[in-house]
């Protein structure tokens, strides 16, 4: 496992420190998030003026706001999108996507399936706390059903969705989860998921202690009490994959759900530049 | 050498405008009428090194050309009617992140999935789409020539002004055809958005004086620039201080008020020594100008007053035009947009009234003239 570094040094060559402490609750797992990706970015060892951070609307999205990084903060769900007409334009930049679970599954779930079939090369995070924490606690679409929250205070009937699943059979190149407890296998999930050629896709499961531990399960759970409960219930998905949907509920599945090396968008729309300045593309075709 | 001469139909016309004032990428989604706008773009931007996208939604179209243009790459978008509901929400945004982006609305008839013919019944939509207090540049062209230059001056004002800019094409010109006379490259004018002139660790994304558009710079060039839909400050960052909120809604406004010499054009015909003014803007103007002088042959003094820029109205120009005459005519295929705003102009002190048609046929110089004849 690759060498840590100290906080203080990624505190100050990545944050604007002059305007922090970001408005996240006690307890709140996007910044675990937040530090796994930069201590991910820092191993990697990019030039940081060309990385673009493309933020949602929703806590996590906070993120991008005290990094020194372009911030592009974008329309709910817009975020594929966006990143999309970005990095077309742009090949020579890294573009990284932050998203809710809300922000990616439900009212930008269509850019998200589309940006991962045209296997456009970014790379997609998604802080997935179960929630609308920054609403105030409303179920979401990955809400594991029962969830109480304040839209469904008799508790959940909807089914969550699986994001990584989803991602698998849209297309995505790279598809991994890990936790907010799980730091040090999160970095390395990071530094293959930004390094990896197409739309690269994980989904950290972060704790929400205000808006959702606080009503589940039962009495609730503090923040470490939910980093607890991400140890307890992380299960590799190696081992999953022999375990029952009975015995799989209420668990995490983590790791790597693909690993492949579909063509990138960017690179075979460029084959098509070539073919077109040649003025000969279309009739080649046919 | 000769010029290039071609027949173009309206579609095709703005898209090699476009072209030529330098957009690199279209993004956009299949809509009747303005479909054909996106098959040109997928067949000549490869041509010219850009990036053709059909993206998942008509949302997405937007998106992906405001993404492009915040790498500094030109962008464009282009829909009907419906797409632009559904833009609306990332128009608000390019206005609030000051994102220049050219958006052609093709107007199409009827509310709802309405009707594929013409209309002019999104004038209203172009200034009022978006939620909240926006003001967008528009355009409004009347012929192939002009569908070719407005989108040429469209993509030059969004990046001066760091606004969307909506050129309202309509189903009449999209798929009409006329000859045009393509410019040589060094004839077309091109304008890039302000550029920064301090250092990188200097630079704040929307630093500006009240009236003042705020150098952009790309993304990728060290800048650490902050581009965002929520209420900022000048650093870009959110605020909750009603000072900032206060000062960027009005200068979202002032930037281009304050520069309405630049941003308003206008074309008037017979205007002095008339009687009646016409009040008619895009392809209805066509019909306008065959009615004035078929007004001519009757002894009858009639002008036109022919917008081009929609929104901001150029209001001034037509209360002083209201002062000298005995009435204005507005012809417009809907029942009635843009009269609201001549009789805001005149404040009601000459007589205004209205032709409208919303059947998606086209208002004939013979309906003009018989309504000329009521008023007089």
């Amino acid at each position: 496992m690759a060498p840590i570094i100290p906080h203080a040094e990624i505190r100050e060559k990545y944050f604007f420190t002059d305007i922090l402490p970001t408005p996240w609750c006690p307890g709140c797992g996007n910044g675990s998030m937040g530090h796994a990706l930069l201590q991910a970015i820092h191993r990697i060892g990019w030039d940081p003026k060309k990385i673009v951070l493309i933020s949602g609307i929703g806590c996590n999205g906070y993120l991008t706001r005290y990094l020194r990084f372009d911030d592009l903060h974008a329309l709910h769900g817009r975020t594929p999108a966006m990143a999309t007409g970005l990095k077309m334009a742009r090949p020579d930049l890294k573009v990284i996507a932050i998203q809710g679970d809300g922000d990616a599954a439900a009212i930008g779930g269509n850019h998200l399936i589309h940006a991962a079939r045209r296997n456009i090369g970014i790379t997609t995070i998604i802080s997935n706390n179960y929630t609308y924490g920054r609403t105030g606690g409303q179920y979401g679409p990955t809400t594991p059903k029962g969830g109480i929250s304040t839209t469904s205070p008799y508790g959940l009937e909807e089914p969550p969705f699986d994001l990584c699943n989803l991602m698998v059979a849209a297309g995505a190149n790279f598809v991994a989860r890990g936790t907010a407890y799980h730091v040090l296998q999160l970095i390395d999930l990071f530094e293959r998921a930004l390094t990896h050629p197409g739309f690269t896709f994980i989904e950290v499961i972060t704790q929400c202690p205000t808006s959702y531990g606080r009503k589940n399960p039962g009495k609730g759970m503090s923040g470490p009490e939910m980093l607890l409960w991400q140890k307890k219930n992380a299960v590799p998905v190696e081992k999953a994959a022999g375990m029952t949907e009975e015995s799989l509920r209420g668990k995490i599945v983590t790791g790597i759900f693909i690993d492949r090396n579909r063509p990138e968008y960017n690179t075979e729309y460029e084959k098509i530049r070539q073919r077109a300045q040649k003025g000969t593309g279309r009739e080649e075709r046919n | 050498m000769p010029k290039r001469s071609l027949l173009l139909q309206g579609n095709e016309a703005v898209s090699e405008g476009a072209i030529a004032a330098g957009v690199r990428l279209f993004s956009g989604y299949p809509i009747t009428p303005a479909t054909e706008i996106a098959e040109y773009m997928a067949q000549r931007m490869p041509e010219v090194g850009g990036t053709f996208l059909q993206m998942e939604d008509e949302i997405a179209g937007i998106t992906a050309a405001l993404g492009a243009s915040c790498g500094g790459v030109k962008a464009m978008t282009a829909s009907s009617g419906p797409g632009l509901d559904l833009k609306a929400e990332s128009i608000g945004y390019a206005v609030c992140a000051e994102i220049p982006c050219l958006i052609v609305n093709v107007q199409r008839t009827g509310p709802s999935v309405g009707s594929v013919t013409p209309s002019q019944q999104d004038v209203m939509q172009a200034k009022w789409g978006p939620h909240s207090d926006n003001l967008v540049i528009t355009l409004s062209p009347a012929s192939i020539k002009e569908c070719f230059w407005l989108a040429i001056r469209g993509v030059n004002l969004s990046e001066k002004y760091r606004v969307p800019v909506i050129l309202l094409s309509d189903s009449f010109l999209a798929h009409m055809t006329e000859r045009i006379e393509l410019p040589d490259p060094e004839e077309i004018p091109i304008v890039t958005r302000p550029r920064p002139t301090v250092p990188p660790g200097k630079y704040r994304t929307y630093d500006a004086d009240i009236n003042g558009v705020p150098p952009l710079a790309n993304v990728g060039d060290g800048y650490s620039i902050r581009l965002v839909g929520n209420m900022h400050n000048k650093a870009g960052d959110y605020s909750r201080n009603p000072r900032d909120f206060d000062f960027l809604i009005h200068r979202l406004h002032n930037k281009i008020l304050t520069n309405l010499q630049d941003v308003q054009t206008y074309e008037e015909v017979d205007i002095d020594g008339a009687d009646y003014v016409i009040v008619a803007y895009g392809i209805v103007s066509r019909a306008a100008k065959a009615a004035i002088r078929l007004a001519k042959e009757q002894g009858m003094k009639v002008g036109l007053f022919r917008p081009i820029t929609i929104w901001p109205f150029p209001h001034a120009r037509v209360m002083e035009i209201g002062k000298r005459i005995k009435g204005f005519l507005v012809a417009e295929m809907n029942l009635g947009q843009i009269i609201g705003e001549v009789e805001r102009a005149t404040r009601r002190e000459v007589p205004v009234v209205g032709l409208n048609r919303v059947d998606g046929l086209q208002i004939n110089p013979y309906d003009i003239l018989a309504k000329l004849k009521e008023m007089m």
